[in-house]
């Protein structure tokens, strides 16, 4: 194998990627325009996160734990404080757990927004990328008034949250999401129902069963293979077994359907943060228990954040600060998959299929293509890359 | 104000890079180009390439793997070039100051004009931070 | 039939230690020598989900906690097994389930937990020309 890489052309990938502590360097070995293996790197964006975390004190660990990802910055302090209270066996009230819930799917929405739009501008589609990124601004302006800034929440702390959501902001959430209902409505529509759209993504980077199986895929990415594993229905917590809602998952394993999960799945979201929002308004409560001491023992709490699952294990021995805290982020089992979905696929669809995954993508990227045997160098960027994608969107737009 | 100066400050061609950040300021950059902020409408856009850009916009707290990169992406941007940091990490290590991860501030590695600090900054005050930047070019 | 009783039955004589902390969250600790068969099990027989594995420092010895998840009924089984604090060496999982070789990588450089028969047991997160030895994750190092 090692004298067949020889001869292939490798494309490398990265490394700059804002991942939590997976940014990604991928070097795709080539033979012509076809993926024949892929390796994969990471560390540029290492940070040392489960080090610091053991020299703080249990209550600071939840703002260091924000700042692993910023799109999904309530699931680490979520799974955190799970992991807090499993340990503890404490609960939380129920003003509380209904507020994680609003806060979790909040940031699933905007998640799920920001990744529609990414994906349309990696296709050449930049007016879904305006569409999305227009609609997910009142989303963001609804965090900004529930809990005083746009991402980074810290609204978490063990035992509770730690800002109420007031009665009166109460009715600009449902306005906001009652706007958003019929966007979202036509924006899935157009999406899904565009031919162009279908050409490109349909049988794209395929995982099966067994894929998701041997890499622990979580999240959309399992779901959209027809795993229907969810956190949120097979462990229960906060204020989820109080509320109703589906699981959605599909049956192809492709990028196409990556996207068709993501897009009903905010539908859903919706539906969630309205029944909490009747079940908490206009009833008071507290919002948080006081906890003092946090005793020897170890916990695991887990999140189904917007990628998939999240997971933290803390060990504690009695004193103020962890012993030992590992994370996993959901990306960390997802993104080794491209090791199953890329190889056989082309180099333009390369960039769809690294977004279908969703590994928190928003940063530039350099690509340098070099052919090994003749130590030919030749560099390209991560927008040649794109470049290509949206070329070969053209071509199929022409063809229909 | 020199030739190359003014044809600087016309249009601005951003490059942005990340050097082990959370992932925030990278979104807010972007969110900077969707229709509410739209700074396109002032000549501004995001190139994939550091040789066509006027500006380098830098996120994160550029980590150990990171700091050969920042220096060769900087080394390869046209002068004059100015260098903005963006957020707490770039800024001074925010957070994660004390890691064994930590190769930065940008500061320590490349010359840095302006710093727009917030963890992470506001589109509004990045947006703010160009215009003192724009002001500063004179 | 709930996840205790099916490990106990198909564990049986592997395990040395038993807990479960609540209903949804076992620990087990088993031999060096019976983990890759205890996974085995787990994984490929009881089609658990692999989730990540943790590698933890005492001060007598090492550990590592491999969590695997039966979503069905949303349990966390984690597997735990103890290692020499000199020498801290056990066999990889790779043939076993292909994703854990990322961790496994990362245990190596953060911790110096040696695997054996890894295919390639190379720096992941750390710069190449890290430092032979400087394990950043234990805790003697600062910072």
């Amino acid at each position: 194998m090692a004298e067949d890489k020889k001869k292939k052309v490798i494309v490398p990938i990265g490394p700059y990627h804002p991942l939590l502590e997976e940014p990604e360097f991928f070097a795709l070995y080539c033979d012509g325009e076809k993926v024949v293996d892929v390796d994969w790197q990471a560390g540029y964006n290492h940070r040392a996160i489960e080090k610091l975390s053991e020299a703080k004190h249990w209550d600071q660990v939840t703002f260091l734990v924000e700042r692993i990802c910023g799109i999904c910055s309530t699931s680490h302090p979520f799974a955190y404080c799970n992991a807090v209270e499993d340990l503890l066996g404490a609960s939380v009230p129920e003003r509380a757990r209904y507020i994680r819930c609003i806060i979790g799917e909040l940031e699933r929405i905007h998640s799920h927004l920001l990744w529609v739009g990414l994906a349309g501008h990696f296709l050449g589609y930049n007016t879904v990328f305006m569409w999305a990124w227009k609609y997910r601004e009142p989303v963001l302006d609804m965090f900004e008034i529930i809990t005083g800034n746009r991402n980074h929440y810290a609204m978490f702390k063990i035992g509770g949250v730690r800002r109420n959501i007031e009665e009166e902001d109460m009715p600009a959430l449902r306005r906001v999401l009652k706007g958003l209902k019929v966007q979202l409505e036509m924006l899935t529509h157009a999406v899904l129902d565009d031919p162009v759209l279908g050409a490109r993504l349909k049988g794209v980077g395929v995982l099966t069963k067994e894929h998701i199986k041997n890499f622990g895929a979580v999240g959309p990415v399992a779901r959209a293979s027809g795993i229907g594993g969810d956190i949120r229905k097979d462990d229960p917590y906060a204020a989820y077994p109080m509320l109703d809602f589906k699981v959605i998952t599909a049956e192809h394993g492709d990028v196409f359907d990556k996207a068709v999960v993501r897009l009903l799945e905010m539908f859903e979201s919706i539906k969630i943060i309205e029944q909490s929002l009747d079940a908490i308004e206009g009833k008071g409560g507290d919002i948080q228990t006081e906890i003092r001491d946090i005793p020897p023992g170890e916990g695991i709490g887990r999140h189904e954040a917007p990628r998939g699952e999240c997971f933290h294990y803390i060990k504690s021995d009695g004193t103020n600060r962890p012993v030992r805290h590992k994370i996993r982020a959901p990306s960390y089992t997802n993104i080794p998959t491209f090791k199953a979905s890329c190889i056989g696929q082309m180099i333009p669809d390369v960039a769809i299929i690294l977004a279908g995954v969703d590994p928190c993508y928003c940063c530039t990227e350099r690509v340098a293509v070099y052919d090994a045997g003749n130590k030919k160098k030749q560099m390209y960027d991560f927008s040649r890359l794109v470049e290509m994608s949206r070329q070969k969107t053209e071509k199929i737009k022409k063809e229909i | 104000m020199s030739l190359k100066i003014k044809a600087l400050k016309k249009s601005l061609w951003v490059y942005h890079m990340s050097g082990g950040s959370c992932n925030n300021c990278d979104i807010e950059i972007l969110a900077c180009l969707d229709p509410r902020f739209d700074i396109e409408r002032f000549g501004m856009t995001l190139v994939g390439s550091p040789r066509h850009a006027d500006v380098l916009l830098c996120t994160g707290i550029i980590n150990k793997k990171c700091v050969e990169r920042v220096k060769e992406v900087y080394a390869q941007t046209a002068k004059p070039c100015v260098v903005v940091a963006i957020g707490a990490c770039s800024c001074s290590g925010g957070i994660f100051r004390d890691g064994y991860q930590m190769g930065g501030p940008l500061d320590k590695l490349i010359p840095v004009d302006i710093y727009i600090p917030g963890c992470p900054p506001k589109p509004e005050a990045m947006i703010a931070g160009i215009v003192k930047l724009l002001e500063k070019l004179k | 039939m709930n996840v205790l009783d099916t490990l106990k039955e198909k564990l049986g004589g592997s395990i040395k230690e038993l807990k479960a902390h609540n209903a949804k969250r076992i620990y087990i600790t088993v031999d060096r020598a019976d983990v890759k068969k205890c996974l085995k099990i787990l994984f490929r027989d009881l089609d658990a989900r692999y989730i990540v594995a943790s590698g933890v420092e005492n001060f007598d010895s090492f550990e590592i906690l491999y969590h695997l998840g039966f979503d069905g009924e949303g349990t966390v089984v984690s597997v735990r097994t103890y290692l020499d604090r000199g020498k801290p060496e056990i066999e990889s999982m790779t043939s076993i389930i292909p994703g854990i070789s990322y961790i496994e990588r990362e245990m190596k450089e953060l911790l110096g937990i040696n695997f054996t028969g890894h295919p390639g047991l190379t720096h992941f997160l750390l710069r190449d020309d890290w430092e032979e030895g400087n394990y950043p994750l234990r805790k003697a190092k600062n910072g």
